[in-house]
């Protein structure tokens, strides 16, 4: 191993541009004087818009064993919690994929 | 009652904890097989503190990439607390300087989740109460990087016992908490279709911020469901018995 610059260094430096972006959004919105409605209505948005990119994706592309436990998890989130939905859709996976060999 | 405030934020951080905790050891356990000692793979949970993003991390460490290429990197699988930050801005408005810089630094995604949810139901956040939260997720993130390079050989292939669904369903389960605020269907219908397509088109970490920036302004631009928007938490659990029904594809 002849890394040019200690591993330590780079981690810090991802770490100085993670922090970067959690004030940037900040320092953006505190130069406003005053929000507009349809800002304060888009960030009032954030949560389910950016949480939902994390979930689609997965839904979408990763395989129909993913988008049927997925599904399954939906539902018992529904009812029930988060957590048992985890564990459900987990068993679930595991489950289809002993069963059909994938 | 500070300290009683403190409890109830070390709480809610447990069941936090215990969602996140699967992908701490699996982030000690990749780190250690690609290289990287435990103390470094701990120096990045303890800086970074981002699980999806230390990930892409240690895999760009194996190929030995270019150093800023792996900083460019995390910092686009980050960008989307950009958009984190903005929004809980309106909600630290009580909170000192350093106090603002410490929740910063802890405004992880289940952080930014908890908080917007606490705020809906109490009204507000303080900053004790976003400590206890942060400290303890903080503080088992540690902990679970740990365990993960010390026995992450264990667990073997993360396929294997579903590990890869668990992510997508955590986060499914808090966007749901969500599901009584203005325009929620709408909003999670097209920041998800426009992220599948993104990720396609633009190609991954960008689907997350185009996507969201898609749903963003589908409520900028969407009139607020009837006037008053969350003005007790009765009424939005009202409201949202319809919509979750129609949430099922």
């Amino acid at each position: 191993m002849s890394d040019p610059v200690p591993m330590a260094w780079v981690i810090l430096a991802a770490a100085a541009a993670t922090f970067l972006t959690r004030v940037g959004g900040y320092v953006l919105i505190t130069r406003m004087r005053r929000i507009p409605p349809r800002l304060e209505a888009g960030l009032n948005a954030v949560p389910a818009a950016v949480l939902s990119t994390l979930v689609a994706p997965a839904f979408a592309y990763g395989g129909w064993d993913v988008a049927l436990a997925m599904v399954a998890a939906l539902a018992i989130a529904l009812r029930y919690s988060t957590l048992l939905a985890m564990v459900a859709g987990c068993a679930a996976v595991v489950l289809l994929r002993q069963s059909f060999g994938i | 009652m500070t300290g009683s405030e403190f409890m109830h934020g070390a709480r809610r951080g447990l069941a936090v904890a215990v969602s996140a905790a699967p992908f701490g050891i699996l982030f000690g356990a990749v780190a250690v097989e690609k290289g990287l000692s435990s103390g470094e793979a701990l120096l990045m949970s303890a800086t970074i503190f981002a699980g999806a993003s230390q990930l892409v991390g240690v895999e760009l460490f194996q190929h030995s990439v270019q150093p800023w290429l792996v900083v460019l990197s995390v910092f686009a699988v980050n960008f989307r607390h950009v958009l984190y930050s903005a929004a809980i801005t309106r909600l630290f408005t009580s909170f000192t300087l350093a106090q603002k810089m410490l929740s910063f630094f802890l405004l992880t995604d289940p952080q930014f989740a908890e908080a917007e949810r606490r705020a809906e139901a109490a009204g507000r956040i303080t900053f004790v109460w976003y400590l206890g939260l942060g400290a303890t997720v903080y503080c088992a993130w540690l902990g679970a990087t740990l365990l993960g390079t010390m026995f992450g050989r264990l667990i073997g292939d993360p396929r294997a016992i579903g590990l890869d669904v668990l992510l997508p369903i955590y986060f499914m389960g808090l966007v749901l908490g969500f599901r009584s605020r203005d325009n929620w269907l709408p909003v999670v219908a097209v920041s998800s279709v426009a992220s599948v397509i993104a990720i396609k088109v633009v190609g991954s970490p960008w689907h997350v911020s185009l996507g969201a920036l898609a749903g963003i302004l589908v409520a900028a631009f969407l009139p607020p469901r009837g006037g008053q928007a969350e003005e007790s938490g009765m009424d939005g659990a009202a409201v949202a018995a319809p919509l979750a029904g129609r949430a099922e594809r």
